[in-house]
């Protein structure tokens, strides 16, 4: 894929190896009985590429790797292969991040906040030792990103606890922007929110892309709220992306029939409030990253998979003009 | 309609806190008819849970019930002594609870907690025990029951987790099941087959549902009535459809409205200005005033239940009263 985009991720592989127990180990060094390690297969050769100012949205379930591909392209966990750049430069060297330019909002603000910290030190902490600001600078700062995210100035000598989990998650927002980043990953920012607070939150991101021009991957298991904020959507199922595309036609015109699938499943309620009472469930389970089956990993939840796909492994490939979808048999025809 | 199995009335719970005392649930009333499946909505804090709770006579110090009854088949529920509540918990009523790690024994087999549940209102040979026990597993939707039966809960998965949560509480065939959130850590596509395998076990076996769920589009797919409710107190009633489509309370259309689903793409959500007031702090009169674009005076004294047809809210300035329907309005 050509680098062409802001956020670049490149052939991303990421595994994840298990030190065998101490029984395996100890039979290996006497007996000589290799104990192979147990490798989860998180993340296997994803590329991606995101325009200045896009908003890219990843869904899957639990388990797909949607959220280790949000850390190795926020520059938090390394890739096993592959290269992660923002703006030409690389997130990661040697296991070490060397950029400030992509930051990270995660999901709990609960646990992603320091408890003991005031929340005015917990914002400032980065771009300080950054030396982005001066300490003499901070009070200054802290307030203009609190007043960014809307919260009050007297906010920064308060503690953690002191906050619902919508101006906490506010906080966790105004501690990334304050790093100044040019693009954020949020892995699932508003999942643990009542609906109400959920899109305060949401309007705050949208405001916040408009004014800041950022670049944002947005992971999140909610089509509802993917479909609300992203440009684009990547659909990610066992490591593997099977679905990209623009939003509006991934939402109405589904190419692969995972992605058919999930939207089927997914309770809603229609424009004029009606429930929507017919969802159809996928049948069975997400197969385990540890033993991925072989060929297309959806296929034995599809219904329309065929002897190709048990044996075969589809590649992702263009199916429009700014479309991509990983299925041998795409619905709607090649 | 079917005969009422289950009547609520002013029901009162409180937690006592050296902050002062949290008034969770304060004069909910509500019926469930037999066989009907119910939806309880509201965000967190709102008082949904303890009311499930309540019911059951699982609130404990520092929490209290303060007051109100609970009817099921008539027979009072609040203050019945502990023994008769044991043998009707699991029996009559059961619950099935949001996180089913922490609700089954982790060190424990499947089979052996089955075993427990049905010996605890039941006396019964180790076969036909274990038959019980398969039969209910695979009712719920889970493959190779007899392997199941077999394994601890840290070797299924969520969604099997949950369904042998599930299973345990249909094992008696109770008149009422109460689910607090029992979908919320699942992945889309379990919630979807939990949901329909819910729908045709509770309409087979006749089972009156409580669904406690913050999420009112997975409560639309279940429920054919909902109560909403909002710091502690009932505030909206009536059919599914009707209350989705002609929200009566602001809160209930608030909540609508705030779905990401309801707004074009791209353009900023309707928010409800705030958040909700803490249960220890309750404003006079009606709780929702403070971030209510329709609040007036009026709304400092507390809104009486009004009641049409089939709902109920509680509103000094109701929705889509008489007039045509707000969303015709809008075009829609």
């Amino acid at each position: 894929m050509s680098s062409t985009g802001f956020i670049d991720l490149d052939r991303i592989t990421r595994r994840f190896t298990s030190i065998p127990p101490f029984t395996q180990r100890l039979l290996k060094r006497l007996g000589g009985f290799a104990a192979s390690p147990t490798v989860v297969y998180a993340v296997e050769g994803v590329s991606l590429s995101l325009a200045h100012g896009e908003t890219l949205g990843l869904v899957g379930e639990s388990g797909c790797g949607k959220s280790t591909l949000g850390r190795v392209a926020a520059g938090i966990l390394p890739a096993t292969a592959g290269n992660a750049t923002v703006a030409g430069e690389a997130v990661m060297v040697d296991g070490r991040k060397t950029t400030t330019r992509i930051q990270m909002v995660f999901q709990d603000p609960y646990a992603s906040l320091n408890p003991r910290m005031r929340i005015g030190e917990t914002i400032a902490e980065g771009p300080v030792s950054h030396g982005m600001i001066t300490k003499a600078q901070s009070a200054s700062d802290v307030n203009r990103w609190l007043n960014a995210v809307g919260l009050d100035a007297s906010a920064a000598q308060r503690f953690p606890h002191q906050f619902s989990g919508g101006q906490r998650q506010r906080v966790a927002i105004a501690r990334a922007l304050a790093m100044r980043p040019d693009a954020l990953v949020c892995d699932e920012p508003v999942a643990s929110l009542d609906v109400s607070i959920q899109a305060q939150i949401i309007n705050l991101f949208l405001s916040l892309r408009r004014e800041l021009n950022l670049t944002m991957l947005f992971i999140s298991h909610d089509l509802s709220v993917v479909r609300h904020v992203s440009d684009r959507v990547a659909i990610m199922y066992l490591g593997r992306i099977v679905e990209l595309g623009p939003t509006e036609r991934i939402f109405t015109a589904p190419r692969h029939p995972y992605t058919r699938a999930l939207l089927d499943s997914a309770p809603r309620l229609a424009a004029d409030g009606a429930p929507m009472q017919d969802i159809q469930p996928i049948r069975g389970e997400l197969p385990s990253p540890i033993h991925p089956p072989p060929g297309c990993a959806f296929h034995q939840r599809c219904a329309y998979a065929q002897e190709r796909c048990r044996t075969e492994l589809p590649a992702l490939r263009a199916t429009g003009k700014s479309d991509q979808a990983a299925c041998h048999f795409p619905l709607g025809g090649p | 309609m079917n005969p009422v199995l289950l009547r609520v009335r002013d029901l009162k719970a409180e937690f006592v806190t050296r902050a002062g005392v949290a008034r969770a649930v304060d004069g909910v009333s509500f019926d469930v008819h037999a066989g009907e499946i119910v939806g309880l909505v509201g965000e967190s804090g709102c008082g949904k849970s303890v009311t499930g709770y309540s019911i059951l006579g699982l609130i404990d110090a520092p929490g209290r019930i303060a007051g109100g009854s609970v009817q099921l088949d008539g027979q009072e529920l609040i203050g019945m002594p502990h023994q008769q509540l044991r043998a009707l918990r699991g029996r009559r009523i059961a619950m099935v609870f949001q996180d089913p790690m922490s609700t089954l024994n982790p060190v424990l087999t499947v089979s052996a907690q089955m075993n427990m549940a049905i010996q605890s209102h039941r006396r019964c040979e180790a076969a036909q025990m274990r038959q019980h026990a398969l039969s209910a597993l695979a009712k719920v939707g889970i493959p190779d029951p007899e392997r199941r039966l077999m394994a601890y809960p840290h070797e299924l998965s969520g969604g099997m987790r949950q369904r042998v949560a599930i299973a345990i509480a249909f094992l008696h065939q109770p008149a009422l099941v109460i689910c607090d959130e029992p979908t919320t850590a699942l992945d889309v596509s379990i919630q979807a087959q939990i949901l329909v395998e819910m729908k045709t076990l509770v309409r087979e076996a006749g089972i009156s549902l409580i669904w406690i769920s913050h999420d009112l589009a997975t409560v639309s797919v279940l429920a054919s009535r909902l109560l909403v409710m909002y710091a502690g107190r009932l505030i909206e009633e009536g059919p599914t459809e009707e209350v989705l489509r002609r929200p009566r309370h602001p809160y209930t259309q608030g909540l609508i409205d705030s779905l990401p689903s309801r707004a074009k793409p791209g353009q900023d959500l309707v928010q409800i200005p705030g958040s909700a007031p803490p249960l220890g702090e309750l404003p006079l009169g009606c709780a929702f005033r403070d971030r209510c674009q329709f609040a007036s005076s009026v709304c400092f004294t507390a809104p009486a239940q009004t009641v049409d047809h089939q709902r109920s809210w509680r509103c000094h300035h109701p929705l889509n009263v008489g007039g045509p329907v707000r969303l015709a309005d809008a075009g829609q």
